[in-house]
């Protein structure tokens, strides 16, 4: 197999992969990142909303209130050393951005123009604060570009179209690199590396309706499971709710904001029954809840009865193209109507994944261990999405990933440079250390199989969506794992009818199956043990958030055994936000 | 399977579905010259792809034909 051999092997080339790499590049590593896709359509691209820190630049502001908003977002299951720390980072984070050249959009005095976002507040809960820094509706795709040609400058090395298969770690658990498979020739590569960082994003396939792209396979998170690393918090997932009924396309809350409402089967604008006060504009998790109960229940739209209407065609068709730009292409192209004269049908959709591979808020991967429930993993970082700082606790608030990725990737670029020089070499790849790479590969060759991979995929997200979506219980979520149980026992009968080298995107696709399973039995089992509602997880069985038993980390080992550890609840510098009731 | 349905694997759901749908129904048809026309279409970023898809940006040269054809999906 051929090799190259690079300080740093970072997988992922997104927001939170090419900010660590341009730090660790401009200090003269040698580093290799590796992407599936090119950079620059890294699935950081669609974030639209913005990036969210205190500048004070529209409302006065203070980075201790925005650190206050995050922690209650949270549902108080946040750590509050690595909150704190990214909140206080966020102000210079942006302006590094910008020194960049992110060309963000700008007040009348020339300061960064800041919008308010849900959960946002002054003075600790006081009036709506505006935070969310932008860059028109294209800020994602504004923070590729701008990190992309900063790490062409720096002489960042790019693996483009390379596809990770494996960690490569030694018998102490050192990580070493990484196998990966150019998908281009159809070979192994071998990248050696004195230290690894995960920069894989979210997993939002596992659902059937989500708002993420195709490749949200939750790559680094089926490494890190195979490599032994259990997966944290993963019953949190954020469901936003107004994605396109059956296409997963996001209608942003802007058009809510505009006026927009959601009606059920009767006609009936049923948030005032839920949020008699804020109605349609309640905070995600409680309009997702809403909707899921009005299907649920019954009250559902067409013939099916399976979604709700949202219905925008009284805001009137200048305001409507004039203010919310994009809907209607969106609605016509994804819903077939057309909002200046029909409602848009909506259901709750998968869009964020809270959980992930833990990590302590310097970036390094920390495990359950003799000495205590996270020792470091030497070598081995996770950031931006696929990583569990934890900084979003049980629900995430808008604008804060963005950050994420910016403070987290610069924070483990600085602990990956002391790591370095405190190990100038690293010890040799054993010789057995490519094989669980190579052996997946191996298994996909194999010509004789009963199952198809797209029909596994397929029923996947089915019982992902209908077992362990918005609404759950014990009875719903137990028989969801059967059901997955099953489908993870075809997926080993499965066989692909194409064996060519170049460009098979059979074989790629069957390779992001097997990791889905991982998170998808991560995400139903620790959902299915969490006997408490809070944040994004809501047991219909267990309404009520419980502190005394459930204040703490869900941590799944792939062996299907849960185990837990405490949240920190300890500030870095500041006092503690202990948990209060959560009412907005 | 080819380097023209990887390319068409994007960061955002909106360009997803509709090369999707564009491919399933007119990949096995597309000459030398679309195929081409068309793996040069998706080097545009893709915002500005979207914009195009939409009608709210133009290409500087490409096939109207095949614009036309993904417009449709
Ligand atoms: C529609 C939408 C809108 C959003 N809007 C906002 C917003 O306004 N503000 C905000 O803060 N957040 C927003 N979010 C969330 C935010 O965009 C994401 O959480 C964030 O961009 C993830 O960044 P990342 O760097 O972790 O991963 P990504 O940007 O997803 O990048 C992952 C990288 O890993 C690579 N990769 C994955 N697997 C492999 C593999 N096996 N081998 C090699 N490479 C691999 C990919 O090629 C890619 O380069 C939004 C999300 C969605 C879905």
């Amino acid at each position: 197999m051929e090799r190259r051999k690079f300080d740093v092997a970072i997988i992922g080339a997104g927001g939170a992969g090419m900010r660590a790499a341009l730090q660790l590049s401009s200090a003269g590593y040698k580093v290799a990142v590796l992407s599936k896709v090119f950079p620059t359509r890294s699935h950081t691209v669609a974030a639209q909303g913005g990036i969210t820190a205190a500048l004070g630049n529209v409302t006065e502001d203070n980075w201790l209130w925005h650190m206050y908003d995050t922690v209650k977002g949270s549902d108080y299951l946040g750590d509050q050393d690595a909150i704190e720390y990214m909140c206080r980072m966020g102000p210079q984070v942006v302006y590094e951005m910008e020194h960049f050249g992110l060309p963000f959009s700008r007040l009348e005095n020339g300061k960064i123009y800041q919008r308010p976002f849900g959960g946002q507040s002054r003075n600790f809960g006081g009036d709506q604060a505006a935070r969310t820094c932008a860059a028109a509706d294209r800020t994602g795709h504004a923070m590729l570009h701008t990190l992309y040609q900063r790490n062409i400058q720096a002489k960042t090395h790019f693996f483009v179209e390379f596809l990770a298969i494996d960690l490569v770690r030694d018998a102490e658990g050192r990580a070493l690199g990484v196998v990966a498979l150019d998908m281009e020739r159809g070979e192994p590569l071998l990248v050696e590396a004195r230290a690894t960082l995960l920069a894989t994003g979210g997993a939002g396939r596992i659902f059937q309706a989500s708002t993420n792209a195709f490749i949200n396979t939750g790559d680094g998170l089926g490494m890190a499971s195979r490599a032994g690393i259990p997966l944290e918090d993963m019953e949190f997932w954020q469901f936003h709710p107004t994605g396109v009924m059956g296409a997963g396309v996001l209608i942003s809350e802007g058009v809510r904001g505009e006026g927009g409402y959601l009606v059920n089967g009767a006609g009936e604008r049923f948030m005032e029954r839920y949020a008699p006060h804020a109605r349609d504009l309640a905070g995600r998790d409680v309009v997702a809840r809403a909707i899921a109960i009005e299907i649920h229940e019954g009250r559902g739209c067409g013939s099916r009865k399976d979604h709700v209407l949202l219905k925008l065609d009284h805001i009137g068709k200048d305001e409507i193209l004039d203010k919310l730009p994009g809907i209607r292409e969106i609605a016509l192209k994804f819903a077939h109507v057309d909002p200046l004269e029909a409602p848009i049908p909506v259901v709750p959709t998968a869009h964020y994944m809270m959980g992930g591979i833990p990590t302590h808020y310097r970036g390094q991967v920390v495990v359950p261990a003799r000495t205590g429930p996270e020792e470091a993993v030497p070598g081995l970082y996770a950031i931006g999405e696929c990583a569990c700082v934890s900084v979003h606790g049980a629900n995430r608030l808008g604008g804060n990933s963005l950050l994420d990725l910016l403070v987290f990737g610069q924070a483990a670029a600085e602990h990956i440079v002391e790591f370095l020089k405190e190990n100038p070499t690293s010890p040799p790849i054993p010789r057995e250390g490519p094989d669980l790479a190579l052996a997946r590969l191996a298994r996909w060759e194999r010509r004789e199989g009963t199952e198809r991979v797209a029909d596994v995929y397929r029923d996947m997200q089915g019982i992902m969506q209908s077992h362990c979506g918005v609404f759950r219980r014990a009875e719903v979520l137990e028989e969801g794992i059967a059901k997955l149980e099953e489908a993870r026992q075809r997926l080993d009968r499965a066989a692909i009818g194409d064996h060519s080298k170049v460009f098979n995107t059979a074989r790629v696709e069957a390779l992001e199956l097997e990791n889905l399973m991982e998170v998808a039995f991560a995400t139903i089992r620790s959902a299915a043990a969490r006997t408490e509602s809070r944040g994004a997880h809501a047991r219909d069985d267990y309404p009520e958030r419980d502190d005394r038993n459930w204040l703490k980390h869900t941590l799944a080992h792939r062996d299907g055994t849960i185990d837990y550890k405490p949240v920190r609840l300890k500030p870095l510098t500041v006092s503690s936000f202990p948990p209060k009731t959560r009412t907005y | 399977m080819s380097a023209i349905r990887w390319r068409s694997r994007r960061g955002m759901l909106e360009l997803d579905i509709v090369l999707a749908r564009f491919l399933d129904r007119h990949e096995a048809r597309l000459s030398e010259d679309e195929t081409k026309a068309y793996l040069g279409l998706l080097e545009y970023p893709d915002a500005e792809l979207w914009d195009i898809i939409t009608g709210k940006g133009e290409p500087e040269a490409v096939e109207k034909a095949l614009l036309e054809l993904i417009r449709m999906n």
